[in-house]
């Protein structure tokens, strides 16, 4: 992976930088030991690793934006990282660039129910925001698998998902506002806790950009009560075409379960060897479909997810009888990633989406490039959504073996984009998908992308190196390329 | 001026490249429904996406619609009611308000614009149901963005920022949306109160049930009365209207619940379905203001919901005044006359905006003459940093100011 040049101008003075960050975050919060720099030198793609040039871990708003502006002044390269749980090496530092940690932003601010929002700062973790409000009934409903971890900064930057996204949304569909610090220090506010300004959806823009924007110093989450009733059917199938088959027909009902997920027979076994769930070993596809609401609509629900799935062909159909079974449903499903990683040394996890009528396809696809190369994988899907992650089991300390890990994993991803789907669903490009984007748009689209970064970032200061496969200047972006005078179009019907 | 009605989307660039080349200004129309919302323009041509029409890919079980920018949307619409489906986010017909008879628009201009109706606070807006477009940016380059699959974070969500954008960014060629199966049975509870702070606890004591409300607003007694529906307007009152969706069983005992909960609150009244879908496409479509001969002039307001009795109140002492709430207290619309005496000749516009400003939210000028657009502007006037931030995004995408110039903002 080809990262930006380090400039060696700001790499040999990386102590007197460090001194000038110390006079804006004094004391333990500006690290340029290499042993503790160390623990910040790779996120939750393991597979890359880079000590940053020092690490600034600010407590205030003003703080941020003054290492912003010293930066911006500097023409330093800033690297935002939450918990470092991004898969995509979205967190992955620069050698020659500032790695600012949000960690110490872990405050959840207002509790606000009438509204039916929160305003917390971007270290406190995703589950931290459930946990505060639903002793009252409430909670935050983009759940990541990583949940206990990762940050909702993190959240913003990634628009991570959940297994609830099929019904309540992504993170970009639960917010109501941010606060928001711009390279040069600027702070700015965007949303509130209204719905809908109207000027251009910066909200939306922000959600998603990996840290290439701004850098997030405050979120207002919308709230939703709790459902009243949850319960799970725990669905086997002899092919994934069949699950696959049933999958469809709950939606075609007009069914939106709160998940709906899918993992194949490499995903089953690890998972069950792992924690015990009781999953069913003879079968090729498992389903877990989860309804919620009133008692009343989920028994009425669970009898018509019941009789589609059967006749699809289920051949072993359990449903939760009590929250201990449901969660018992949910705990293979939910330590998929850390099973696959016991009976692998390493694993890559993929995250490609398609039209969900492709799986059948894309499946078999992949296990012809899993002979190729000779290389497992397992699948766990949400299947509701078409998100796919394929999990690529490799050992890194056979020599190759993680390129070809890597080249399997684009293959899977091309795939994705070939059968009419997108390079990721939730984990973002990062520096992993970033020179996959050239599959998905035209040279045309991701200029057009630059030119919103270079809004917000003209210098390219922000997390350069990721998601962009050529980093251009701004103002070669803003050149045009102009024929006048051609006669218009005789074509073009006019009046 | 020339009116090029493109039927290919490399006719839009052609056209569009052309007025970039020129530098003329254009302004792009779908059916011109929303021609008098926004700032006025005066553009030296104009593009008609009404031949850019026609829905390409419809796949109900994957919930997925692709179609033409210039698609009407009763021909959107009638594709997804054969199969039981709908924009969930309710997109409102503003043709009555703002040209005295329907006028739904093209799937284009309801992404353009990203307005939703009732259904907002559940659902959510346009742009949460956008999932991917091809268009013709102010360079006269086609690009595209999204996708048809409901999940995708690869670069920018682009879509979030055309949604909204009013045509001043690119000209969109083709939408894809995502779609929802229609609730099989619909509900609503209604609740007499005069009082618009007890109308918005009982909306939020409804939206913070499991109950899944998915509408919630509030009509004072005139504008209940001028409803045409008997139990909408039979107590002589205020009513406040709770919505609930889904399957059968569940929406009775729902209803039930919530009728015990605000009941506590005052009289209430449950309508069944008909007449509860005549309520809300009233309320959806503001008809409330939209009578003949009403040429009053309409604001939108948005802000935090309980806010929304507080606003309302300051707002009442407009002249010619009248207002109702949506969104749980978080939609106010209000119409005023234009005149307000010396203070304010400017149909409110200081003074909504000066209240809107102290509560935090967003006023936007729905209905007004070209001249008091062009004066007070129509969206809320933005701080210092994002109308800089503004400028410059618009500057990445149509530097020369070619695409409907001055809709949104003075120079954007
Ligand atoms: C076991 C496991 C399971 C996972 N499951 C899921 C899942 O189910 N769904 C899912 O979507 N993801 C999942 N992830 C991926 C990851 O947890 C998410 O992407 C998460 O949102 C990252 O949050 P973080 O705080 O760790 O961010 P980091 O990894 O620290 O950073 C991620 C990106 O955000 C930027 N960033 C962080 N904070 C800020 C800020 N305050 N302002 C601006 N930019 C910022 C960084 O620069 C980087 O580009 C999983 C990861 C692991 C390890």
């Amino acid at each position: 992976m080809e990262m930006p040049k380090p400039d060696d101008a700001v790499l040999s003075n990386r102590l007197r930088i460090a001194d000038d960050l110390r006079a804006i975050v004094p004391g333990e919060g500006v690290i340029v030991d290499e042993d503790e720099r160390r623990p910040y030198e790779s996120d939750g793609l393991t597979a890359y690793k880079t000590s940053p040039l020092v690490v600034v871990l600010p407590e205030t708003v003003e703080q941020v934006s003054a290492v912003l502006r010293y930066c911006h002044e500097n023409g330093i390269k800033v690297v935002p990282r939450g918990a470092g749980t991004s898969l995509s090496g979205g967190s992955l530092p620069l050698e020659d660039g500032v790695l600012l940690g949000l960690g110490k932003f872990n405050r959840i601010l207002e509790v606000d129910y009438d509204n039916r929002c929160a305003r917390v700062q971007p270290g406190v973790t995703n589950l931290a925001i459930t946990k505060a409000v639903e002793a009252d009934g409430f909670y935050y409903a983009p759940d990541p698998s990583s949940q206990i971890a990762c940050s909702i900064g993190g959240n913003v930057a990634e628009n991570s998902g959940g297994v609830h996204c099929l019904k309540y949304g992504l993170t970009t569909n639960n917010l109501l506002g941010l606060e928001v610090v711009m390279i040069d220090g600027e702070v700015i506010r965007i949303g509130g806790k209204h719905l809908d300004s109207e000027a251009y959806d910066l909200l939306g823009i922000m959600t998603g950009s990996e840290g290439l924007l701004g850098v997030v110093t405050e979120v207002t989450v919308r709230l939703l009560r709790a459902p009243e009733t949850v319960q799970a059917l725990l669905i086997g199938f002899p092919s994934s075409e069949q699950a696959g088959d049933c999958v469809a027909k709950v939606i075609g009902a007009g069914i939106i379960p709160g998940g709906m997920e899918m993992m194949d027979k490499p995903a089953i076994h690890a998972a069950e060897d792992f924690v015990h769930a009781g999953y069913p070993l003879d079968v090729e596809a498992l389903l877990i479909v989860e309804l919620d609401g009133p008692a009343q609509e989920v028994t009425h629900l669970i009898g018509s997810v019941k009789e589609i799935a059967e006749s699809c062909g289920a051949v072993s159909l359990k449903i939760s009888e009590s929250e201990q079974e449901r969660l018992g449903f949910w705990a293979g499903r939910k330590a998929a990633f850390p099973a696959v990683g016991r009976i692998s040394p390493d694993y890559l996890c993929m995250d490609g989406t398609i039209p969900r009528h492709q799986l059948p396809k894309v499946l078999s696809r992949m296990t012809e490039l899993s002979n190729h190369y000779g290389l497992r994988v397992a699948n766990v899907f949400h299947a509701g959504d078409g998100n796919l992650h394929p999990l690529i089991l490799y050992d890194a300390n056979i020599p190759g073996e993680l390129r070809k890990a890597e080249d399997f994993g684009g293959d899977i991803l091309k795939l994705c984009v070939e059968v009419g789907g997108v390079l990721t669903g939730e984990h973002g490009v990062g520096v992993e998908k970033r020179d996959l984007m050239p599959a998905m748009f035209t040279e045309i689209d991701l200029a057009q992308q630059m030119r919103l970064k270079c809004a917000f970032d003209p210098d390219g200061l922000l997390n350069p190196g990721k998601v962009f496969p050529t980093l251009h200047r701004c103002a070669e972006l803003g050149r045009m390329h102009i024929h006048k005078g051609k006669l218009p179009f005789p074509d073009i019907p006019r009046f | 001026m020339t009116q090029f009605v493109p039927e290919t989307a490399e006719q839009l660039k052609d056209a569009v490249a052309w007025a970039v080349a020129e530098e003329y200004s254009v302004s792009v129309k779908g059916a011109g429904t929303k021609a008098g919302f926004g700032r006025p323009m005066e553009t030296e041509h104009e593009i008609d996406l009404s031949k850019l029409g026609g829905i390409t890919l419809y796949e109900p079980e994957e919930l997925v619609l692709r179609a033409g920018a210039g698609t009407p949307m009763a021909e959107v619409t009638a594709a997804l009611e054969e199969k039981n489906q709908q924009l969930a986010f309710e997109p409102p017909d503003l043709g009555f308000l703002l040209k005295g008879e329907s006028a739904a628009g093209t799937l284009g201009g309801v992404i353009a614009t990203n307005l939703s109706g009732p259904r907002r606070i559940k659902s959510g807006a346009a742009r949460d149901h956008f999932l991917g477009f091809e268009g013709v940016s102010g360079r006269g380059e086609m690009f595209k963005s999204g996708g048809r699959v409901m999940k995708n974070v690869t670069g920018y969500d682009l879509c979030k920022l055309m949604a909204g954008s009013w045509g001043t960014l690119a000209v969109m060629s083709q939408v894809t949306v995502k779609v929802l199966p229609k609730a099989e049975k619909e509900r609503t509870i209604l609740l007499y109160t005069d009082d618009p702070a007890v109308a918005v606890r009982a909306l939020t004591d409804a939206l913070n049930s499991p109950y899944e409300v998915a509408g919630a607003a509030w009509l004072p007694k005139a504008l209940a009365a001028s409803a045409g529906i008997d139990l909408v307007s039979a107590e002589e009152s205020g009513v406040a209207a709770i919505r609930v969706e889904g399957p059968g069983p569940s929406v009775e005992y729902r209803c039930a619940r919530l009728r015990e909960a605000v009941g506590v609150l005052g009289k209430t009244e449950e309508l069944h379905s008909h007449r509860g879908k005549t309520l809300w496409t009233h309320i959806r479509d503001v008809m409330p203001f939209a009578a003949a001969g009403d040429s009053r002039v309409v604001w939108k307001i948005s802000v935090a919901p309980s806010e929304g009795p507080a606003v309302y109140r300051q707002v009442l002492f407009l002249k010619g005044a009248e207002a109702f709430m949506d969104w749980g207290g978080g939609l106010i619309w209000l119409a005023v006359d234009m005149s307000n005496g010396d203070m304010d000749s400017k149909g409110g516009a200081e003074t909504v905006r000066d209240i809107v400003a102290k509560s935090g939210g967003h006023a936007t000028l729905v209905r007004g003459d070209g001249r008091l657009r062009a004066d007070v502007g129509v969206f809320q006037p933005l701080a210092p940093g994002l109308a800089a931030l503004t400028r410059k995004i618009k500057n990445g995408f149509d530097p020369h100011g070619v695409l409907n110039p001055g809709r949104m903002y003075d120079g954007v």
